[in-house]
């Protein structure tokens, strides 16, 4: 089998606010097709690594490989504000509280980018939005903006956002914590969908099962750090590092 | 004292002409203001920091000195360094460049209050910052823009009574020269703050319906 090269990957990543280490130096590969989660506690620096991937939070040292890119730099120089612009495109990115642009109706939400960032005509960006929309099955609620959809639908139309600008890799930021429990499947189904359509994800979550069941690999922070990482079976069977053990003994017998 | 009403009804003809010349005055600043306000204003938003400091130089001297001053250095201080302009437009260029000033802070301020997490949505589709404040942070501004532009609107139309001053003749001026041959001050001023009282009605009443109209979300 042909193992295939990281189309992601961060090196030596750190991060710091007055003073406070948030990041201490992270190592992540992910290869194209892979779903990785990353779990650990409120406070280990997932959400704050996730946001120095695509450099909406810049990381005060180490590097981070996009395809061929280096993230924030030309070569050897720093990278303009357009060509940070276009890096940052190579990253679908999906929030916890949605972040939809409320002026404008779902499918505008997710034309937007094709339309203004692609340069596409109207008619292009609309169609490729209403394929994405009825990719995560919201076709039928297009014409809706998002205070008239569910929190659920919101998070799927923010999906279908990210989808619409051909990422090579989307991270997802808690998606489900902003969500009333009985929302959550719908937003894990279309996740599973995406992962088992072979797209590169990189997910931050405290959806246990989602990590046990959809997950290539699960990677555990604790403190800044990457305290372990393997395959699911691995870290959920038999744990190493005693700040995971102790993790899993606190989450809710449900998971 | 008798109120006199005879001068009242002589007055009031008189001063409609006023009204005009107060209307058209604080219309044609206010326009001119919204536009010098939105170019500063976003020029105060850009990542360029020369621009963002000539915006604040602006914004500081015109909230630093009073409009009496502003106007007459317009009005008798330009034509020293060879720009002179008539009395109407030296007007109507002070008014405008005062409330300029405050619009820019009204535009940073609305633009700036919408929720960050937008912001970061765009970015993170690939817009650039400008894409960002064009598509997605400008669109959501204007409706809060609205009653603290009204606002603004409503300080430009008071101020220009000031105007009075370098001779422009708008409500007061009309109404002070009827004082000055009908030595009715009593009358006129009493007039006078009940034709500006109605023309802010009316403003007031506009804006709260341009308000209700604007797309909500």
């Amino acid at each position: 089998m042909v193992i295939p090269p990281a189309i992601l990957s961060a090196r030596g990543v750190r991060k710091a606010y007055a003073g406070k280490v948030v990041l201490d130096g992270i190592d992540l590969d992910v290869r194209q097709g892979e779903a990785v989660t990353i779990i650990g506690a409120s406070g280990s620096g997932k959400t704050t690594f996730l946001r120095c991937l695509n450099w909406l939070e810049r990381p005060d040292a180490g590097d981070i490989r996009i395809d061929t890119q280096v993230m924030g730099r030309t070569g050897s120089v720093v990278a303009t504000e357009r060509v940070l612009a276009a890096q940052r495109r190579l990253f679908g990115f999906v929030f916890q509280r949605f972040n939809l642009f409320p002026h404008l109706t779902a499918l505008q939400n997710v034309a937007l980018g094709p339309r203004r960032v692609l340069g596409q005509g109207r008619e292009a960006a609309d169609a490729r939005a209403e394929r994405e929309l009825r990719r995560v099955q919201l076709a039928e609620h297009m014409h809706k903006r998002p205070s008239q959809l569910s929190g659920g639908q919101q998070q799927r139309v923010a999906i279908a956002r990210a989808l619409a600008m051909e990422p090579r890799v989307i991270l997802f930021d808690e998606p489900t914590s902003a969500l009333d429990p009985e929302l959550v499947q719908e937003v894990l189904d279309t996740m599973r969908a995406l992962a088992s359509e072979g797209m590169t994800m990189l997910v931050v979550t405290h959806e246990m099962r989602f990590a046990r069941h959809v997950a290539d690999r699960v990677v555990f922070m604790a403190d800044g750090v990457i305290a372990e990482h393997g395959p699911p079976e691995a870290l959920f069977g038999a744990p190493a590092d005693p700040r995971l053990q102790r993790f899993l003994r606190h989450l809710e017998p449900s998971a | 004292m008798i109120f006199d009403w005879n001068v009242v009804w002589y007055a009031m003809p008189l001063l409609a002409h006023g009204v005009v010349m107060t209307l058209q005055v604080s219309i044609v600043a206010g326009l001119l203001g919204l536009a010098i306000g939105l170019v500063a204003g976003l020029a105060s938003l850009s990542s360029f920091r020369v621009l963002r400091g000539v915006v604040r130089g602006y914004v500081d001297f015109i909230r630093g000195t009073p409009l009496l001053i502003q106007i007459f250095l317009v009005f008798f201080a330009l034509p020293v360094v060879g720009v002179r302009l008539p009395e109407y437009w030296a007007g109507v260029v002070a008014l405008a460049v005062n409330s300029g000033a405050y619009i820019s802070e009204i535009v940073r301020g609305s633009v700036g209050s919408v929720e960050k997490g937008q912001a970061e949505a765009a970015l993170s589709i690939g817009m650039t910052r400008s894409g960002v404040l064009w598509w997605v942070l400008l669109p959501q501004a204007w409706r809060p823009m609205v009653p603290p532009l009204t606002n603004d609107l409503i300080t430009l139309t008071k101020n220009s009574s000031l105007l009075s001053a370098i001779s422009v003749y708008e409500l007061t001026r009309a109404g002070q020269a009827i004082i000055a041959t009908h030595f009715a001050p009593f009358e006129i001023y009493l007039l006078l703050a009940l034709y500006y009282y109605l023309l802010i009605s009316v403003l007031s009443w506009a804006s709260r319906r341009l308000e209700r109209s604007l797309p909500q979300w």
